[in-house]
């Protein structure tokens, strides 16, 4: 598999990373040496293994469903680049 | 008597406790040593102030009778953890400016303890490299030089602030993160001992997230004892954090009785790469025979899919991160691109983050999302998640036939000079964590311990790997390891 420079375009976008169109070939070639490195997995047998879901072993703690927190709108804001009126603010999503 | 702020944890809790020293004493000791070490850029947020009332409080603490080993034991953070009130940037810029409102459960429970807080450690963004070159706050420098070359080393990666902190004596401990051999490469490359717990022994809650299925918090110190005694003030079930387990935490300092006969000790043929150098071949030999004089039997082991651990790493940290990354987005905390006349959300994210997220993170978020995306989940990343399941498979293997811990090197090297791997591909720097990535992806303990110095005076570290919450054996036999290398080399201060 070889990504060409308008897959990392795409993958760029996918990520919300803006690129350079400059810096494309570039990152493709990363890219590439990355996924050639990735490739070995192809030689292992995987057949019939079941993907890792969790390393250890356990079953997930349960609790009461009910309201533990809350009411901390300060500290939610307070590390926002722009808050208003007890919101974050975002340039307009809808025209 | 040799200055306090290069006490172990161990003698400064004995002189505490007996008054012969106070904690404002010994907290100032580490200020200084920490301010006047601005030439191996390891504390990159000093807390004074808090380290000061801290430290006060521990006197009052100690002077009452009833204080915990880790009270009035001064501390460096990684920058990773959030610390209320205090920047936590997980060495990014894109998390600059931003002070946490809370407080991370590892951290929490240190001051419970009554540690005190020096300052904020550098790092590899996100924690994200092996050679601490990836830092918005520039390269940390390794106390050590090879031979008479002043030529900058690097202490490793990600926790290189962690590690040179603590070789430099700026601090007693510090904590650091692991995700593929983060503690114990550094740990490594600077003469110190590291702990990776088990997955789930420390809580993850306040940690800036790497990939979740593999981070995991862990003591770097200066011997094995230290080590124990941390961890236990470190650890524990918090019910903040769902992976973490809801399990008794033993006196692991109590564990180290150094008498590890009969136990068996397992020595990987995988792990005996192509090009070793010889320096670590020999130690890897030397570390063996020391443990066969302890009274340990020692075995030949076989951990076939090995050579598979780092790239399914390469596909399972990547795409963690792409996904525990998105939050850094420029709406909640953190960097916002300055933006144009015109544009909208996306612009904001796309500008944000090509911004705030350096050259590697960028990397692993793009190469994490590529290995998600429809058509190539199943190819990568499901194949990558059976390849852990196997790897998994073949350290439980080797346990149930007996093995009690695995001796491997921890490092392919000695400390390299910073700069040198420049021209690398990033997979050059990614074979650092050869040794200690199958790990995490086992989710195991692992501990790096100091066994020796190359031709040129630099450490050599040696890793053992135990039993899933067996850390309490695990640092018993690395205390062994210990005793018998006798490591008690010390860089010479030229900072």
């Amino acid at each position: 598999m070889s990504i060409d420079t308008e897959t990392a375009a795409r993958v760029a976008k996918l990520a919300r990373i803006k690129v350079e169109p400059a810096d494309l070939p570039a990152l493709a070639s990363e890219f590439n040496t990355i996924l050639g490195f990735i490739e070995q997995l192809n030689e292992v047998d995987v057949e019939g293994v079941e993907p890792m879901t969790g390393v250890t072993p356990m079953r997930l703690k349960r609790r009461e469903d009910v309201v533990t927190d809350g009411n901390q709108q300060k500290a939610v804001l307070a590390n926002a680049p722009d808050a208003r009126e007890g919101f974050f603010a975002v340039p307009k999503v809808v025209e | 008597m040799s200055a306090l702020n290069s006490l172990t944890i161990a003698a400064a809790r004995d002189k505490l406790r007996s008054g012969e020293i106070t904690a404002v004493e010994l907290t100032e000791a580490c200020l200084s040593a920490a301010e006047a070490s601005g030439q191996l850029n390891a504390f990159v947020h000093h807390t004074p102030e808090i380290a000061r009332e801290q430290a006060k409080a521990a006197d009052a603490r100690i002077a009452g009778g009833d204080a915990p080993a880790m009270c009035g034991i001064p501390l460096g953070i990684k920058d990773l953890f959030c610390t209320r009130g205090v920047p936590s940037q997980a060495g990014s810029a894109i998390l600059n400016g931003f002070r946490p409102q809370y407080e991370s459960t590892v951290t929490q429970n240190l001051f419970d303890a009554g540690a005190v807080m020096l300052g904020k450690l550098n790092m590899d963004e996100f924690a994200m490299g092996s050679s601490n070159e990836t830092s918005t706050y520039g390269n940390v420098v390794n106390p050590w030089r090879s031979g008479n070359d002043d030529a900058a080393l690097t202490p490793g990666g990600s926790s290189g602030g962690s590690a040179a902190a603590v070789a430099a004596d700026l601090c007693l401990a510090a904590t650091g993160t692991d995700t593929g051999g983060s503690i114990r490469q550094p740990a490594a490359f600077t003469g110190i001992t590291g702990l990776k717990p088990t997955y789930g022994r420390c809580s993850r809650w306040g940690i800036v997230a790497f990939a979740s299925s593999l981070d995991q918090a862990g003591p770097m110190a200066k011997d094995v004892r230290d080590c124990a005694i941390m961890l236990g003030a470190m650890c524990g079930h918090d019910p903040k954090d769902s992976t973490s387990a809801d399990l008794p935490v033993p006196d692991f300092e109590a564990a180290l009785t150094g008498d590890i006969r009969g136990k068996t000790i397992g020595i990987p043929k995988e792990y005996r790469m192509d090009g070793m150098p010889g320096e670590i071949e020999k130690l890897w030999a030397d570390g063996t025979a020391m443990l066969k004089d302890a009274g340990a039997k020692i075995v030949d082991i076989s951990l076939p899919h090995t050579k598979y651990a780092l790239p399914a790493y390469y596909v399972i940290a990547p795409a963690e991160a792409s996904s525990n990354l998105a939050r850094y987005d420029g709406v909640r905390f953190g960097h916002r691109a300055k933006l144009s006349q015109g544009d909208g959300i996306t612009e904001m994210y796309e500008k944000t983050r090509a911004e705030g997220f350096g050259d590697e993170v960028k990397r692993r978020v793009m190469v994490g999302t590529y290995v998600l995306s429809a058509g190539f989940y199943d190819a990568y990343y499901n194949r990558a998640r059976k390849v852990r399941t196997l790897i998994k498979r073949d350290f439980e293997q080797v346990f149930a036939d007996g093995v009690d811990a695995i001796l491997t090197p921890a490092t392919p090297s000695a400390a390299f000079p910073l700069g040198s791997m420049a021209e690398a591909d990033p997979v050059q720097m990614y074979l650092n964590d050869v040794f200690t990535v199958t790990v995490n992806l086992a989710g195991l303990p692992g501990i790096a311990v100091p066994a020796g110095v190359n031709a040129q005076g630099l450490p050599l570290g040696l890793q053992l790997i135990g039993r899933p919450w067996d850390e309490a054996e695990l640092l018993n036999t690395a205390y062994a390891l210990e005793r018998a290398a006798g490591f008690v080399a010390k860089p010479a201060k030229w900072w």
